[in-house]
């Protein structure tokens, strides 16, 4: 098995001197153990070793399941190979501790390789609990816990599986659960309580989190144990046996029945360890057995006698730990179990004491089963909020936990109670919360210490609070308070936060586009005069609004009753120079025409024509990187007589000028290439034809490949499409350009229709609440919940405006009309395609050009005459 | 580094004149050439915020804008970033309640009235006078 070794040989050579710390397990408190010895300087001092089972470094394994949706194992790594090097860790990769010898003080690991330690640190962490019945190593049994487990299930699930159970209805086995049925198979949850999450949830909340879970085509078996696996003739799974009597046909099931610590390794050296396991820690996270021993995380049993299953007490124990070897006094005594968790697209939150258990406490409850809302918060006798449950929505979850151990500032009842309803919904912003209230319970940062970080520290977005805190950097369920802190403080210390627009409207463009879209405001000037701010009402506007406001205009154009052709009226006047001539501006002042080659397909007869217009104009031509043919150096008053022509031939604007759909490249595809599995150009051509002419906040590109050797490139796109067996996989938010962006997987193995839907929503989505110029990765990147959130909303229809949505779309594509043929029927329009006003024939005497490689160019010192000194200036 | 504007203007008088309410049945837009006023085109032909470009017998060109209050502006067309005559086919703007345009090129903006330019003081262009008549 090979090691990575980071060896430094200052760390060996000085060993023999140096008090050594062996770490064993490197998991996600292991990992956060060693950057907490380095915060102290204890790397510096001590020669570091951690053995470690896994065949790769710790990696976030609370978010494990997104590998299923497309996070690569490298993106869940949680370890940056520069610090283990800088801070001279020697990391022993797949060499598991085998046995400890507490009087020679020795570690032995797996290769044979014997470490003396002079501080033990144990991080072995879980596993899984897999209930003795018989069958249940079949092949096609799996556990859910290593990156290893995941690639294992997904590989039997495609190959051999079209049904799957998962053994268990708790945390774990829902999101496994929620894998299977993304893989494509008919999954089954065994619960053997009468209620799912029957750790974090009452039986209200399970009824709630089953009624969703049942729509979602999940089926729930619940106070129904596991008697047997079945098994074929080849050894492997054929079904399951409940306690019913009943039998489930399977082909795999999955083992999520709880976890038990991984003490094993302190039995064998006779470590103290707790009646149902876990190694019996004091409250500085040191074995009670041995003082140069210690354990955290999940193999610990701590001093309050509870083994916690969860990352934020591991991370506490980790800084206790390393705190107690450098000497410095702290306490793990225990810790709070709230969670919330997104499973299967339902959130669910529980914290502080959720099950009522507190003398005298009262529920206050709200439910709507209906609607899979379920929420209640447990009050104690003196108005205390003590805990709570939130089914379904855990909006409010962050600043409810930030708050448990107070009177909150209004009625329990209107904190249950939905926006709307009568005495309800009030809106508890992170502003009600005291300084010392805990917003990050990972990191166990305080809002005192966030505000700090914008006051003292200076931070102002919510990426620098997160470096300088490491508040939201664990499970992430604190980012959403977070960024309302940083906002609340910034404006308090009169840092201007301004999100508006641009000088005229003080509204952001989402917002903007809200208000034409609700109050069908057809024209700039009603909108600035109405609704821009109070200085620039009346104006002239500026460049960046009006631009804007066109774009926004043209894409709702159908369905609020505007003008439909960009040069219309107002409009023609508020488009930036492209749109207002359909061509793109070279520098000396003539324009590049691109006529529109969807999905990259042209035929023979089709590209003679643009070699001859190209001739019988002068033109320069280019093959483009989107899969087309750019036609360069035309004077405006060429333009209509080349569209003409091209119009004649059957061509339409490309829309290279626009801030719109671009091109939708294609590859090959199964028609003619051996490992295509689907028609990429005829899907990439019906995306072009759907799409084209779809004005939005930035330009759109797409691709279309027609198998995961990936040709086309989709996964730099917007949206990208790659082909599968089964259909189709759609990725978001790719990008080239100056910061490329890997596209994210936003579903899997659609149909044609579905794909359709799904870009239709997607789009919409985002032409809706993007920022002006704001790409697809950086929108994504930036709007809170990110990738989730836009997957609830466009796949679950979370916001419920998915129909809008498909509405808005329908209008565009129903609407569609060719920019240039358009113009080439109206004398008035056509009327603005002169060099000159009062000279309509004249050419403008700048625009001349000079051979180059038997093509032209722009004559560039041409343009110098009359400028002096323009070196440097021009590049500004 | 200092910057000079593309042709040396023969007035630099601020080239604004409102339009009357009642104009005449057609009304034309003149640009001062020398001693003459040149007509360029019909008032009509200009949209509000938008510009044209109009060629002047010296063989210089002139970029005349409508703002929305119905004032017409002139200035030389061409860029003096880029030496491009395209300042015609930027977007016109306020700032303060002053006009400027914006080249379509790079994106600085000129004031209207005095040519200069908005993004870095050492640039200007010429201006014009013009009317409608
Ligand atoms: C013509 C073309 C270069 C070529 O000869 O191949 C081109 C030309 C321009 N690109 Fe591009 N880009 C062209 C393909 C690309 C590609 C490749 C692709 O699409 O696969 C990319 C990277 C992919 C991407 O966008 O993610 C690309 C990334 C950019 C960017 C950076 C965008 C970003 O998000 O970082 C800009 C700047 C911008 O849009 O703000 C840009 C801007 C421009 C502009 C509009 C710059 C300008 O304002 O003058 C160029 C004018 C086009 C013209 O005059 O016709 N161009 N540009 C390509 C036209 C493709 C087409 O058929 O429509
Ligand atoms: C799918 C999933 C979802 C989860 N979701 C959440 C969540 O939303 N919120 C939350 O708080 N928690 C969640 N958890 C739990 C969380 O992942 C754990 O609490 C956390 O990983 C515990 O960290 P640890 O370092 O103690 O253990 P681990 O991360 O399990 O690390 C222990 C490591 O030690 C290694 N090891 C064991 N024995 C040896 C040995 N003898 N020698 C060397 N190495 C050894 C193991 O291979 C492992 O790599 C989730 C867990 C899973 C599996
Ligand atoms: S992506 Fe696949 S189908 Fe398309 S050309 Fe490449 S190998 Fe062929
Ligand atoms: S609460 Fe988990 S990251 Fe903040």
């Amino acid at each position: 098995m090979p090691t990575t070794t980071t060896d430094t040989s200052a760390a060996s050579s000085a060993a023999a001197a140096t008090a050594t710390i062996v770490l064993v397990g490197h998991g996600m408190v292991g990992q956060r153990f060693l950057e907490a010895l380095a915060e102290r300087g204890l790397t510096a001092t001590h020669r570091v070793v951690v053995l470690c089972e896994e065949p790769r470094p710790a990696y976030d394994r609370v978010h494990l399941t997104s590998y299923f949706s497309g996070t690569t194992p490298d993106e869940l790594s949680m370890t940056d190979l520069e610090f283990i090097e800088e801070h001279g860790i020697e990391l022993r990769l797949g060499d598991p501790a085998e046995s400890i010898d507490r009087a020679a003080r020795t570690v032995t690991a797996r290769s044979g390789l014997t470490v003396p330690y002079d501080t033990l640190v144990l991080a072995t962490g879980s596993y899984p609990f897999v209930p003795p019945v018989p069958g249940k190593d079949a092949d096609g049994c799996f556990v859910y816990r290593t990156i290893e487990d995941l690639l294992a299930i997904e590989e039997w699930a495609k190959a051999r599986a079209t049904t799957g159970a998962v053994v268990g209805g708790g945390l774990l086995g829902l999101e496994a659960a929620g894998a299977l049925k993304g893989l494509g198979l008919d999954a089954h949850i065994v619960e053997f309580a009468p209620r799912l999450m029957p750790v974090q949830v009452d039986d209200g909340g399970g009824a709630a989190l089953l009624r969703t879970i049942e729509e979602m085509g999940l089926t729930v078996h619940t106070g129904t144990g596991t008697q047997e696996v079945l098994t074929g003739e080849d050894g492997a799974v054929t079904g399951m046996k409940l306690s019913d009597g009943s039998e489930l046909a399977v082909d795999m099931v999955v083992f999520s029945a709880g976890v038990r610590p991984r003490d094993q390794l302190a039995r064998d050296c006779g470590l103290e360890v707790g009646e149902r396991g876990g190694i019996a820690v004091d409250a500085s996270c040191r074995t009670v057995s041995d003082d140069r021993v210690f354990a955290i995380g999940e193999c610990a049993l701590a001093v309050d006698g509870r083994v916690y299953g969860l990352v934020a007490p591991g991370y506490e124990m980790a800084q206790t730990a390393a705190a107690a070897i450098a000497s410095e006094a702290a306490e793990f005594t225990g810790a709070d179990l709230s969670t919330k968790l997104k499973l299967l697209g339902v959130d669910v939150a529980s914290f502080g004491d959720a099950h009522g258990t507190a003398d005298g406490c009262l529920d206050v409850v709200y439910s709507d089963s209906r609607a899979g809302l379920y929420k209640k918060l447990v009050i104690g006798r003196d108005g205390t909020l003590l805990g709570g449950i939130l089914v379904g929505d855990a909006e409010a979850y962050g600043t409810l936990r930030a708050l448990t151990g107070s009177v909150p500032p209004v009625s329990p009842e209107s904190l249950v109670l939905p926006a709307g309803a009568a005495g309800g919904g009030a809106q508890l912003g992170p502003s009600a919360l005291p300084d010392e209230a805990i917003v990050c319970s990972c990191h166990n940062v305080t809002k005192g210490a966030i505000r700090g970080a914008v006051t003292d520290h200076r931070c102002v977005t919510v990426p620098e609070v997160k470096k300088c805190t490491k508040a939201g950097t664990g499970c992430g369920s604190c980012v959403k308070v977070l960024g309302q802190l940083v906002e609340a403080e910034l404006e308090a210390s009169g840092v201007e936060v301004d999100k508006g627009l641009c000088g005229c409207f003080g509204q952001t463009r989402e917002e903007l586009y809200e208000i034409v879209l609700a109050l069908r405001v057809t024209s700039y000037r009603e909108l600035l005069d109405r609704h821009g701010r109070d200085g620039a009402r009346g104006g002239d506007g500026c460049e960046i609004c009006k631009p804007a406001v066109a774009n926004m205009l043209a894409t709702l154009a159908p369905a609020i009753g505007a003008d439909t052709h960009v040069l219309d009226g107002e409009q023609s006047a508020l488009q930036d120079t492209n749109d207002h001539f359909l061509a793109n501006l070279q520098k000396n002042g003539s324009y590049s025409v691109v006529p529109r080659i969807p999905g990259g397909e042209i035929a023979p007869e089709k590209l003679i024509v643009i070699g001859e217009i190209a001739r019988d104009f002068g033109l320069y031509t280019k093959i483009t990187g989107g899969q087309r043919i750019d036609m360069f150096g035309a004077r405006v008053e060429q333009l209509p007589r080349i569209w003409a022509r091209l119009v004649d031939a059957g061509f339409e604007s490309g829309h290279a000028y626009g801030k719109s759909l671009r091109t939708v490249k294609s590859c090959v595809g199964s028609t003619w290439c051996r490992y295509g599995v689907q028609d990429s150009v005829r899907m990439a051509i019906d995306l072009e034809l759907r799409y084209r002419g779809l004005r939005s906040p930035h330009k759109l590109k797409s691709a279309v490949s027609g198998c995961a050797r990936e040709c086309a490139e989709a996964q730099s796109k917007d949206f990208g499409v790659i082909a599968t067996a089964n259909g189709w996989n759609l990725y978001v938010g790719g990008n080239g350009g100056a910061t490329p962006r890997h596209a994210d997987l936003l579903a899997q193995d659609l149909s044609d229709a579905e794909l359709v839907r799904l870009i239709d929503r997607f789009l919409m989505f985002y032409i809706r609440t993007a920022d002006r110029l704001e790409r697809t990765s950086v929108w994504l990147d930036r709007i809170p919940g990110g990738l989730d959130h836009v997957r609830d909303v466009v796949v679950h229809d979370s916001l419920g405006i998915c129909d809008d949505l498909e509405r808005l779309m329908a209008a565009h594509v129903a609407h569609y009309r060719d920019e240039w043929a358009a113009v080439l029927e109206d004398p008035e329009k056509l009327e603005r395609f002169v060099s000159f006003v009062n000279a309509p024939e004249t050419p403008d005497p700048m625009v001349a050009f000079v051979p180059e490689r038997g093509q032209i160019k722009p004559d560039l010192p041409l343009l110098q005459i009359g400028i002096r000194e323009m070196e440097g200036t021009a590049s500004r | 580094m200092t910057m000079t504007t593309t042709a040396v203007a023969t007035t630099t008088a601020v080239a604004t004149t409102a339009v009357a309410a009642s104009a005449p049945l057609r009304t034309v837009v003149q640009l001062r050439a020398g001693e003459d006023w040149l007509t360029v085109c019909d008032l009509d032909r200009l949209v509000p915020g938008r510009g044209v470009a109009a060629l002047l017998p010296d063989g210089r060109q002139a970029a005349v804008f409508l703002d929305r209050a119905g004032r017409l502006h002139a200035v030389d067309n061409r860029d003096p970033f880029t030496g491009a005559a395209v300042l015609s086919r930027g977007l016109l703007g306020s700032d303060g309640g002053r006009p400027f345009v914006a080249s379509p090129l790079l994106k600085q903006r000129f004031d209207l009235a005095s040519g200069r330019c908005l993004d870095d003081e050492t640039a200007r262009v010429a201006t014009f006078e013009v009317r409608a008549a």
